[in-house]
């Protein structure tokens, strides 16, 4: 098959199959040179930015939410086309009809839209309340399967924020194909893959699939119509730069007006667009200037996208994020690097439009990355703390060279992988249940085996172990069971058409557990082991505190008496999740990141034996407990290290904070040492790492004095967010953590 | 494999301004001066520390090779290292055979055989220059100027590379002439390729503090980096 928006392309398999891939390893110039040829914002982009500031501010002074049209269904074609400043935007299209305008989505639970819309003094409509009581949500069909200890264990929140009433997210359609093909010839592929259906035997399975195939390709017309109404005929392929990053935009646009999904990531599409910049800067119809135009103009677009939120959804995922990551750089399997002029382009727009939490840029690392934009890389992070780091050289084995990071850590080959999102159980909270037989000291409930509560006048060990794992195995099974109702509904009431249109028919599915709390544990059962915990006992009989007394080993300090244990946990967890069946064969993952909700984790967990108070926050991710590592960055950094990718393939997240003193001394001396340790913690295998250079002060200052900070951008735990859109209780935690300083 | 131990105050894993590049920092227990300015009184005490055989700080430090890159490795620190200079050597020589950069923060106040022994698998030196004045070294140190420079003498005989340090005390070295002094030390010893003029600062109130011992320097300001940049332009 041949087109000629496709000349000068070279390589045939991308052309008779759908293969994204192959046409960047076939097409794409690796680059290993530095920053010095990046442009600047031009006076438009800087015009229109100064804009879309204006609307932020409006919307900070509005409590966070600028307007919400209370009577549409957000989907593709329902909202006539939005524009920020129609005739200086190069790249259109807005979810709604104006900017930061937020619809609502009301099919993953009308609950939720309802008090979403209420939360910020507007009433959801007559309309679609009426409708909506003649239709089922995702969050009706869940709570109609649940079963009782299912709703126990979500309300006693050993497992939460579990995506029963709201859109699940973190899938990733490859919007790539839509530029690359077109939508009539994906069409067309849809349609073969159907018709192909008719030779199977027609069991559930089969059926859903054949049904899903007609949503798909449904929606793979109404995204050309939604382009449509923007003046856009995106049937055909891109034929240049700018087509090509308007058409993979109207394709992420289309998955995030048909979505409210916790995370609606981007995937990987920097080197992507650079073989067709580089092929129009060849042709000599665009200039440097007006590439970086480009990205820039795509980049505000995505800056400007929202969801409807409820306050209890960002109690545990803070700051309004949409995890619109964008997964950069990494090395191909042929050994050249994925690096291209664009991936720079990609982080200038930090510079050009200034730091910013969105697009949550995530740099896929190899210790075999060209220098040179390892030093970008590390001194974009030094000046604007708003990127991530994961570890390209662990996840290139399992996933390829054309995988992408949804949310935070969570990696999939792109069009290819998806996942079902499982949120995280509370580990902390679950051996303080195993330790009293059966009984959550916190909300008062029995739940799981019940047992005798420990009677020892002092814990040990081995008998700690043997309670968790009766526990640990009693949790697994619920919440894969809980995970397979989840997603089971969400297949059915709130299927993601549009994104799943952009994967191919036969998709991998793996599904996603998480837990909380691992340095709790990991310390609690150190202390256990190495010094002497008393259990404190209510009147009746049930532990509810701990008196700890001897030093022990804390995890954070390289120390291995401690660290293993931690590694050691997430073996068990995992192992056992592993021997629960999911629903559609998924493959079982696990990650350890909380995002923000390692505070409100804490608040519904009792003291532990490590001494954490009651109610006092965890750890973010993977991370240790804050001020209890004592040998410094690097020891804290190998302690996270050693857990195990292979018992985590959902990902290890960890926050490092270091102040600029303790990273050098001048700005090249920060650079060079930055680099210098992530390739250091990256071989030794580490999965993940959101790197801030900043001083305590600037955040206490920040958190006195907000309107002084407005675009203040810090990583947090897998995401970047602005601070000032932090709960107070969220800055509060955020300002405790450990920052690396200088002696 | 001998048996000696040393006394060891505590581990920075991370350290990046005590020598070149990346550098896991050891602080040795106990000190022979007595500095008014000094950041760490907690490290004076010679019976205080944890005791540790050189394979087993070798194997805490192997654990951050991969963090060194081309320039980094370890720094003793202190307290003064020196005083512990037999176990130091057996350190020192270890991560020699383990291709590891060692550098020595020291006051250099002490030369004997030991001392001479271990500079034998140092390679690099941080040489504090606390004052440019007889008078104030014996004031507020303790010792001698002429040990450093003695000290230094011979560093540069062996052609031991060496970074001068200074710590910038407001009303005692925030001057041209005690700035002056380590520029001539450097012309003079062609193997001083570094000068580094740290700001004096008092985030250690806090351990004096809590040892409940006055802090000789408490009545002096922190030193602005407005200070530190003027007298760096002295060095050229």
């Amino acid at each position: 098959m041949e087109h000629k928006n496709w000349n000068g392309f070279k390589g045939e398999t991308w052309k008779n199959e759908i293969n994204v891939r192959d046409f960047i390893q076939t097409n794409y110039k690796e680059y290993t040179g530095d920053d010095s040829f990046l442009a600047g914002p031009t006076a438009r982009t800087s015009n229109l930015m100064k804009n879309v500031q204006g609307l932020f501010a409006l919307e900070r002074q509005f409590g966070g939410v600028l307007e919400i049209d209370t009577a549409t269904v957000s989907s593709l074609t329902s909202y006539s086309p939005g524009y920020i400043d129609k005739d200086n935007e190069i790249i259109v299209g807005l979810q709604t009809n104006r900017p930061l305008k937020r619809g609502v989505c009301p099919f993953g639970g009308i609950r939720m839209a309802r008090q979403a819309c209420e939360a910020y003094g507007y009433k959801l409509s007559e309309k679609i309340e009426e409708e909506f009581h003649y239709r089922t949500t995702h969050n009706d069909g869940v709570f109609r399967a649940y079963t009782d200890e299912m709703r126990k264990a979500r309300k006693c929140h050993v497992i939460t924020g579990l995506p029963d009433a709201y859109g699940r997210g973190r899938i990733i359609g490859d919007y790539r194909r839509v530029a690359l093909y077109g939508i009539d010839r994906l069409i067309e592929e849809k349609k073969n893959d159907k018709n192909a259906l008719a030779e199977t035997i027609f069991n559930a399975d089969s059926t859903k699939l054949n049904e899903e195939l007609f949503q798909q390709i449904a929606f793979l017309g109404k995204l050309k119509e939604m382009a449509a109404m923007y003046g856009f005929d995106i049937s055909m392929p891109a034929e240049n730069a700018r087509e090509a990053i308007q058409w993979t935009y109207f394709a992420y646009l289309g998955a995030i007006k048909e979505q409210n999904g916790a995370a609606m990531s981007l995937g990987r599409v920097s080197t992507f667009f650079d073989i067709y910049i580089e092929r129009d800067i060849e042709n000599g119809v665009l200039t440097e200037e007006q590439a970086q135009e480009l990205m820039d103009d795509f980049v505000i677009k995505l800056r400007v996208a929202r969801h409807l939120r409820t306050p209890e959804y960002n109690e545990l995922f803070g700051g309004d994020p949409m995890w619109i990551t964008e997964a950069v750089g990494g090395m191909g399997e042929d050994g050249r690097t994925l690096v291209t002029k664009s991936s720079f382009r990609m982080l200038n727009t930090l510079y050009t439009l200034g730091s910013s939490p969105e697009p949550n840029l995530t740099i896929l690392w190899s210790t075999q990355l060209p220098e040179n934009f390892k030093r970008f890389c590390a001194k974009v992070s030094a000046d604007t703390d708003s990127i991530q780091y994961e570890n390209d050289d662990i996840m290139r084995p399992h996933y390829g060279d054309d995988y992408a990071i949804a949310c935070c850590v969570s990696a999939m080959k792109l069009g290819k992988q998806m996942q079902f999102f499982g949120a995280r159980c509370n580990l902390a909270k679950l051996l303080l249940i195993a330790i009293n037989g059966g009984y959550d000291t916190t909300s008062g409930m029995h739940i799981g085996p019940q047992m005798d509560v420990m009677d020892a006048e002092k814990l040990d060990f081995d008998a700690v172990m043997e309670r968790f794992d009766i526990y640990n195995q009693w949790l697994s099974r619920l919440y894969v069971n809980t995970m397979n109702v989840i997603h089971y509904m969400h297949d059915k009431y709130c299927y993601e058409k549009t994104q799943m249109a952009l994967h191919d028919t036969e998709v991998d599915r793996l599904m996603a557990f998480g837990i909380a709390g691992l340095s709790v544990v990991a310390d609690s059962m150190s202390a256990i082991k190495h010094a002497d915990v008393y259990p404190v006992r209510d009147a009746n009989g049930f532990i509810v505190d701990f008196n700890t007394v001897g030093d022990f080993p804390t995890y954070g300090n390289d120390d291995d008496r401690v660290d293993l244990i931690a590694k050691d946990l997430t073996h068990r967890v995992i192992t056992e999740l592993r021997k629960t069946p999911t629903y559609r064969n998924a493959e079982h993952t696990l990650s350890v990141l909380t995002i923000t909700s390692n505070v409100m984790y804490g608040k519904n967990t009792g003291a532990t034996p490590d001494g954490r108070k009651a109610s006092a926050p965890f750890a973010p991710g993977a991370n240790p407990m804050h001020n209890r590592e004592k040998n410094g960055a690097l020891a804290s950094l190998n302690s996270v290290a050693k857990i195990s990718y292979d018992d985590c393939r959902d990902g290890v997240s960890n926050t490092f904070s270091i102040t600029p003193e303790a990273l050098g001394k001048s700005d090249e001396e920060r650079i060079t040492n930055l680099v210098t340790i992530l390739d250091g913690y990256f071989s030794k295998k580490a999965h993940h790492i959101n790197i801030n250079v900043l001083n305590r002060e600037t955040l206490m200052d920040a958190y006195e004095n907000p309107e002084k900070y407005p675009n203040l951008t810090i990583r947090v735990s897998g995401y970047a967010v602005n601070f000032n859109k932090l709960s107070r209780e969220q800055q509060r935690e955020v300002i405790s953590r450990t920052f690396h300083e200088a002696i | 494999m001998s048996d000696i131990k040393g006394r060891i105050h505590s581990f920075q894993s991370l350290g990046t301004v005590d020598g070149p590049g990346i550098r896991f920092v050891v602080f040795m227990q106990g000190c022979n001066l007595r500095c008014g300015c000094c950041h760490n009184p907690d490290t004076w005490e010679m019976s205080a520390g944890t005791e540790y055989t050189a394979d087993e700080i070798l194997a805490k430090v192997l654990r951050f090779r991969e963090y060194f890159g081309k320039k980094g490795g370890i720094t003793l620190s202190g307290g003064e290292p020196l005083l512990q200079s037999e176990f130091a050597y057996e350190l020192f020589d270890l991560c020699h055979q383990n291709g590891i950069n060692t550098c020595l923060d020291t006051s250099g106040s002490i030369m004997n055989d030991s001392v001479r022994k271990l500079l034998t698998v140092t390679d690099r030196v941080l040489l504090d220059i606390k004052y440019a004045d007889e008078d104030s070294y014996r004031e507020y140190v303790g010792c001698t100027l002429a040990k450093p420079i003695e000290f230094l003498a011979y560093l540069n005989e062996q052609k031991i590379p060496v970074t001068l340090r200074q710590v910038i005390i407001p009303t005692l070295t925030d001057n041209e002439d005690s700035v002056n002094f380590l520029v001539d030390l450097r012309k003079k010893y062609e193997h001083v390729d570094k000068i580094e003029l740290l700001p004096f600062r008092k985030i250690c109130q806090v351990k004096y503090d809590e040892m409940q011992i006055d802090f000789p320097f408490a009545h002096i300001p922190a030193a602005g980096t407005d200070v530190i940049k003027i007298l760096e332009q002295l060095l050229g």
